[in-house]
């Protein structure tokens, strides 16, 4: 990511020590994750220590400190998925892209993420592509979706 | 648009908008909830394309709605004047329904909901059993407006309770309203309203907080976005005429990060009621000026609870810090804080505008007005429902939500997600209510209701429960942080039925240090679904020792 483009992010936030979360999750919006130096950076614009951005870039599940595959797959394990079989959707995803949630594929293709319920359960069990719903599958139904994400 | 400045203004402006709509001019409301449409706009832009073919454009409008409540007959259209209401809509269905309904003004037979249990047929909202038995006094208004357009908030009757609290009474007296109405929290707790604010508004400070709490992380509860994202206005008129009431000048809004439309939604509509002069200094010319400013979650349940979450809008991680002193008298920058949720915000203005004796007429003894409940889990009718306090459960489950799917029997109806309780199918006949839900160990929570039916395991539902939570702890109390995990170790062994002789006791004890010595609601809380589940399903806790293997 390239250095205007931080501080434009910064300077939109009057560059207030608080803002903080907003600067990284805009950064983590565009960029997909957070590398090192642009940690560096937002906490010396900021005059927030490096500790205490990387204590709020780890503590949040949506901050990736690794960089992220092209699409983002999301099995929702939220309660009423988990009751109409999620854990069986999310085993499919993990055989056929060979990844745990949290990870990614060498080839930066897929990044698994599994969770939070989306407020959508009438849905379920669900998988979400790049934001994406694919609502009321079955295993079997996995591959044929993820096919499409190139 | 020039901004308004007085109640008479409001009127007119009002007047003029309600003028210019022709009350007989077709309009397709779409609606636009994530459950509909799940992120895609294939329908929307299937309409569109349809009215450009027909040539229709300017006579016929496309309104993309907040959440209509019936998701699982998703999605939903209703076409005005006449009201009729489409279910399970494909956008090949558009140039039919255009040619024969709007048009034509014909049915078209196919798209009508049919009542499983009659046989009959449902042109309207108001004859499917499902929105029958609802008081929608909050949701109602989603399918009438379109929530990125302020006009259509204006024109039925939107801000006018703002006006009504600055400009004919005094800050006191919007409290005592809401005092008088026994307003209490949707957010989980049930707090009477009034009286934090009021202690918010008695805490010695120049400078306080109003906040909304849009987090809405517990699973399974998706009302909040529902009207939030539907109709954003109602909540920032709550939270302005709460900031007066409380003597704040700023307000927060705290929501989702990954709602894209949710976010949009609120940005125009904040945007606009700044450009009217809603926001800003001197709002309707009555002196008083107030800001809001959007914060947003990124990803922890955790940052839900109000002094974490307070922790974050200050920009530090959201870790809950020890409430010797109540948020509401110290919350952020150590100044008065009063936060609800957006269910209480939005009961805000009609109980301004109707007043608190019309809002005393709603729901039971102890719980006043109406309730939005999400439905979901082994239901036939999941989606959000809102109904007067008092309904009995059996009504919600039955009545509005269909019943079980597959013939199945109910087997418990489970209230708050991780962090609340179940309740065995005899005791089906219970009413919605705070006081009565929380005594039979399953408080209402935020309002997320969870059916099971009879092939789930209590036990393996509660590991599940404990894997979220173990999941979502921030780590930094000891009762939370290891106490969760050690409970999760035992209920993963008793799962598949390989629990010891011991652990039921172990579980139980394990609970009363994590509800006494953790430092937020999430560690206190964590042992009550373990609690309500060993009162009405002890049986299976204890087969799953026994018999070494689980009963359902």
């Amino acid at each position: 990511m390239d250095n205007r483009r931080i501080d434009e992010i910064i300077n939109k936030y009057d560059g207030k020590p608080n803002s903080v979360i907003m600067v990284l999750m805009d950064i983590q919006h565009e960029n997909k994750w957070l590398p090192r130096e642009v940690l560096e950076k937002v906490s010396n614009k900021l005059g927030v220590p490096l500790s205490e951005v990387l204590h709020i870039a780890t503590f949040y599940k949506t901050f990736s400190l690794k960089p992220q595959g092209r699409h983002e797959v999301h099995v929702c394990t939220g309660t009423s998925c988990h009751q109409r079989g999620s854990a069986k959707i999310l085993e499919k995803v993990q055989d056929l892209i060979g990844i745990k949630p949290g990870e990614t594929t060498p080839d930066l293709r897929f990044s698994l993420e599994k969770g939070s319920c989306l407020g959508c359960c009438t849905l379920g069990p669900e998988i979400v592509v790049d934001g994406m719903h694919h609502s009321n599958i079955t295993p079997d139904d996995v591959e044929a979706i993820l096919k499409n994400y190139k | 648009m020039a901004r308004i400045n007085s109640a008479a203004q409001l009127e007119k402006v009002r007047k003029d908008i309600v003028l210019k709509k022709d009350p007989n001019k077709p309009c397709i409301a779409i609606c636009g909830g994530i459950g509909c449409l799940g992120g895609r706009e294939d329908l929307i832009r299937a309409f569109e394309k349809e009215i450009k073919k027909q040539k229709l454009e300017g006579k016929v409008d496309v309104r993309v709605t907040g959440c209509h409540g019936f998701c699982a007959q998703g999605p939903n259209i209703v076409i005005y004047p006449e009201e009729i209401c489409y279910t399970k809509v494909k956008p090949e269905d558009a140039q039919q329904i255009i040619s024969e309904t709007v048009v034509g003004k014909t049915i078209v037979d196919r798209l009508v909901y049919i009542d499983p249990n009659t046989g009959e047929k449902a042109v309207h909202q108001s004859e499917i059993p499902f929105y029958k038995k609802q008081v929608r006094n909050i949701l109602g208004m989603n399918p009438k407006i379109d929530p990125k357009s302020i006009d259509d908030y204006l024109a039925i009757g939107g801000y006018s309770s703002l006006a009504k609290a600055l400009l004919e009474m005094k800050p006191q007296e919007v409290l005592e309203e809401v005092k008088k109405a026994n307003l209490r929290g949707r957010g989980g707790g049930g707090f009477p309203a009034g009286l934090k604010w009021e202690t918010a508004r008695n805490a010695p400070a120049e400078l306080k907080y109003v906040i909304c709490n849009g987090h809405e992380g517990e699973p399974g509860a998706y009302m909040d976005r529902a009207i939030f994202q539907g109709n954003p206005h109602l909540i920032i008129e709550g939270l302005i005429i709460g900031g007066y009431a409380i003597g704040a000048k700023q307000g927060f809004i705290y929501t989702r990060h990954d709602m894209p439309r949710l976010r949009e939604n609120i940005d125009i509509a904040l945007e606009a009621a700044r450009e009217h002069g809603f926001i800003g200094n001197d709002i309707l010319g009555s002196g008083f000026d107030f800001d809001i400013e959007v914060h947003l979650d990124v990803g922890i349940f955790v940052s839900g609870e109000a002094s974490a979450l307070m922790r974050s809008i200050e920009g530090k991680a959201p870790e809950p810090r020890p409430k010797y002193t109540r948020t509401a008298v110290k919350g952020i920058w150590e100044r008065p804080s009063n936060l609800n949720n957006v269910e209480t915000w939005a009961n805000v203005p009609q109980i301004i505008g109707k007043g608190a004796d019309w809002y005393l007429g709603i729901g039971s003894e102890g719980s006043k007005g109406t309730k939005m409940i999400s439905l979901s889990g082994n239901i036939v009718n999941s989606g959000v429902v809102e109904v007067p306090f008092g309904t009995s459960l059996k009504e919600i489950v039955y009545d509005i939500g269909g019943g079980i799917p597959n013939g199945k029997k109910l087997k418990a109806i489970h209230f708050g997600a991780a962090m609340g309780g179940s309740l065995p199918a005899e005791l089906i006949d219970t009413p919605l209510d705070f006081d009565v839900m929380s005594k039979l160990g399953a408080a209402i929570g935020a309002g997320g209701l969870f059916v099971m039916d009879e092939d789930t395991s209590m036990v393996e539902m509660n590991r599940f429960f404990l894997e979220f939570l173990a999941d979502e702890s921030c780590g930094k109390c000891v009762p939370c942080r290891e106490g969760i995990r050690q409970m999760l170790r035992i209920l993963t062994r008793m799962s598949m039925g390989k629990g010891k002789e011991g652990d039921i006791e172990a579980l139980e004890e394990l609970c009363e240090v994590g509800s006494l010595a953790s430092l937020c609601a999430l560690g206190k809380t964590t042992s009550s679904p373990i609690y309500s589940s060993l009162r009405y399903f002890r049986n299976e806790y204890e087969a799953s020792i026994e018999d070494k293997g689980c009963t359902v």
